[in-house]
């Protein structure tokens, strides 16, 4: 008896002792499931970026081009210079720690590389040795280190575990905004052909075809035409889009993943009977393009350059089509694009007019140099102004709660508005706890660029604390559904609350718009955009 | 005293190790946090781990609710499914318990009747660590099950809808005679 093990010297077989050692002397532990593939050359060389090559994160060699060190030392120089902003959240930081314990993938994985403070501590460490007086005298303790193989994995690997979603920047006093960070980073691994293949692959999609599936125009008009018979049975009202009008009033720009994706096809069929209505009832003129078919801008996760260059698509195909204003659909980042970077790269878009509803008479004054008014504040101007005919108790089967997207919340102060709509079009609306909305908002896990299959793992963890906040009201309230307004959100959320609360559903929030939408000449609705009973239609 | 007086007696101090021992599983900095942080939507990690822990120790108190163990113990092993451990790391939490209360009750256990108590309690733990087991493979499976579904919705709904897939038709069409039948002689539809 004596030879057997105790059971807590069995026990302490299982190593469950995280590393002790300092962060720099910690090696990168690259796991399946929490990173994305490498980019398909193809769609690399496309765009025509550096160093296309095939290469595997898990391999040990990532066929680095020779230079890869100078490169990457050029490259950062040239962005210190560039980016005044990028030099100041180099050296600003004083490590204060408010930003540690808000990054959402920090929370949920327990990696402390993922405090956003460590997170960019990765790179400032490189910015030290290579470009300061006392990071090139005292090294480490300066808190230097040289660039190698290993550090750049190390840094490839946490960059893409950033959302980019700026929860951390709201807490940081100094306002160092670590998604810019993140973006900094990124643009240097593009350097060496470092991209991932969800950015990459979109990239080139849309620069070529004009959005990021590659949806062809005559695709695009099939599918936009497949909702028109569903629509059509469902409310036995024809609607008839318009597609590259021109002359139209407003072009219309949305996620292609709102044509492609449930449930952002929904969304995408609320929109299509807004429009409508909208055409009946006040004669407004709205086009869609086949060619400027993506409002998500995926340049905007892979360099300053792609990013103009794939947000310029848009306002060519307005000017094109000499629309008098661009209206914008459900998206994310497509906003922080626009509110935040277009008009010091393509604008100001002199040769659209300065945005007005044509039906309220409402100036959008935010919107006067970018000339692009976001769906929810266009709605919501119409249902303050009671333009639109609703019959809320549509939705009643629905109980709501309201997501903030990171983008349109943090990127452009949204805040009101969707709720002023979800409120207005339907009965039943708790708001989850006040940590985790408005500026506080809480990333779904899988924004710029993460939302691959492959990483899994990192998504659910990344998501957990939106999760946790759903979990609550769901057991709370009841709440089964989650409306949202971004593309990337109805793509990732419904897989978020099949793994942590199952029975909650989501929305975008025109999906309810429309269902409470009452047209001109439709036959009593049985069912809604998905073909599910209306309350009271159970039987039907 | 009876194992169950002494255990209630003692349950602050025992959980309170218990939650000390899980959170040491993650690494230093991330453990403090855990521990600090007491709003259950700033620190879901920390503070399903600990509510869990509680729960779990009342239900072991009073005997084997596997309905309400598996309530408390499902969140936790949810989150650690997914988190950087192996499917031990994720679990072996639970037998911890069975340390913690050797250290601050054994010198009770002189006494016969507690040590059997005790030795009856050592195996509810270790039925939950086994519960824990099954819900980590669980956690695992509908992982998985997600990532082939996601997988399904982005391609097979767009061909679906573009027109390219043709369902099976709804009545005994001739045409379905024509596809070899299985073994049975089913067309398992």
């Amino acid at each position: 008896m004596s030879d057997f093990p105790k059971p807590d010297e069995l026990l302490s077989n299982i190593d469950r002792t995280p590393p002790q050692t300092d962060w720099m002397d910690t090696p990168v532990n690259i796991r399946k499931g929490m990173y994305c593939y490498a980019a398909n050359p193809k769609s690399v060389a496309y765009t025509h970026l550096p160093f296309p090559h095939q290469w595997n994160p898990m391999d040990e060699d990532w066929k680095l081009p020779e230079n890869w060190k100078e490169i990457l030392h050029e490259g950062f120089k040239v962005r210190l210079e560039r980016f005044r902003s990028f030099k100041l959240f180099m050296d600003i930081c004083v490590r204060c720690g408010a930003c540690a314990d808000k990054c959402h993938f920090f929370i949920g994985t327990g990696d402390p590389k993922n405090m956003p403070v460590l997170r960019a501590e990765l790179l400032r460490s490189i910015y030290r040795n290579d470009f300061t007086a006392a990071g090139k005298i005292l090294g480490r303790l300066a808190g230097a280190r040289p660039l190698t193989v290993e550090v750049l994995k190390e840094l490839w690997y946490y960059f893409f575990q950033c959302t980019e979603c700026r929860r951390c920047s709201i807490f940081c006093p100094y306002g160092i905004d670590t998604a810019e960070i993140t973006m900094m980073a990124r643009e240097l691994f593009n350097l060496i052909g470092l991209n991932i293949d969800w950015i990459a692959t979109p990239v080139a999609n849309c620069y070529r075809t004009g959005n990021h599936l590659g949806i062809q125009p005559h695709a695009f008009k099939d599918m936009l035409d497949f909702f028109v018979d569903d629509l059509e049975e469902i409310t036995g009202v024809r609607v008839e889009p318009n597609f590259n009008k021109k002359g139209a009033d407003i072009l219309f720009i949305t996620p292609s993943g709102d044509v492609f994706a449930d449930p952002g096809t929904y969304t995408c069929m609320g929109y299509l009977l807004l429009f409508h209505y909208l055409k009946e009832v006040y004669g407004l003129d709205v086009t869609w393009s086949t060619y400027a078919s993506e409002g998500g801008n995926f340049g905007s996760f892979t360099s300053h350059e792609m990013m103009k260059r794939l947000n310029s698509k848009m306002y060519a195909e307005a000017k094109r089509l000499g629309v008098k204003w661009i209206l914008g659909g459900e998206c994310g980042h497509m906003w922080r694009v626009i509110n935040q970077y277009m008009d010091t790269m393509n604008g100001p878009a002199d040769f659209l007019e300065e945005p007005v509803s044509p039906i309220t008479g409402t100036k959008f004054e935010n919107a006067k140099s970018t000339k692009m008014v976001h769906l929810s504040e266009f709605t919501a101007d119409l249902i303050k102004h009671g333009k639109l005919n609703l019959d809320p108790s549509r939705n009643d089967n629905l109980i709501l709660t309201y997501h903030d997207s990171c983008n349109p919340s943090r990127g452009m102060g949204m805040f009101d508005e969707p709720r002023y709509v979800i409120q207005s079009v339907a009965n039943n609306f708790y708001e989850m706890p006040p940590n985790t909305i408005r500026e506080q908002t809480f990333c779904c896990g899988s924004g710029s660029g993460l939302n691959a299959g492959e990483n899994m793992e990192l998504r659910l963890t990344g998501g957990l604390p939106r999760a946790n906040a759903v979990k609550h009201v769901h057991d709370k309230y009841g709440v089964n559904m989650l409306a949202t307004i971004c593309a990337i959100d109805r793509a990732a959320l419904p897989t978020l609350m099949d793994y942590w609360v199952p029975g909650v559903g989501v929305t975008g929030v025109t999906e309810m718009v429309a269902n409470a939408l009452i047209l001109p000449g439709e036959r009593e609705r049985t069912t809604n955009l998905r073909g599910e009973p209306l309350p009271g239609m159970e039987d039907e | 005293m009876k194992l169950d007086k002494l255990l209630s007696q003692h349950k602050t101090a025992l959980v309170k190790r218990w939650f000390d021992e899980v959170v040491k599983t993650y690494p230093v900095d991330t453990a403090r946090f855990l521990k600090q942080q007491k709003d259950p939507f700033a620190n879901p990690v920390g503070r399903t781990t600990l509510n869990g822990l509680e729960a779990m120790f009342d239900v072991l108190e009073t005997g084997v609710d596997r309905e309400a163990l598996n309530s408390f113990l499902d969140p936790i092993i949810r989150i650690r499914a997914i988190q950087d451990f192996t499917p031990s790391q994720a679990t072996s939490f639970i037998l911890f318990l069975k340390q913690i209360i050797r250290d601050t009750l054994g010198k009770e256990f002189q006494d016969p009747d507690v040590m059997a108590s005790f030795l009856n309690f050592e195996s509810r733990i270790d039925d939950l660590c086994l519960m824990a087991f099954d819900i980590y493979v669980k956690c695992r499976e509908k992982l998985y099950q997600i990532q082939a579904n996601e997988m399904r919705n982005t391609t097979f709904r767009a061909f679906q809808r573009a027109g390219l897939v043709k369902d099976v038709p709804d009545e005994d069409s001739p045409g379905l005679r024509l596809i070899s039948p299985t073994k049975n002689g089913d067309c398992n539809k």
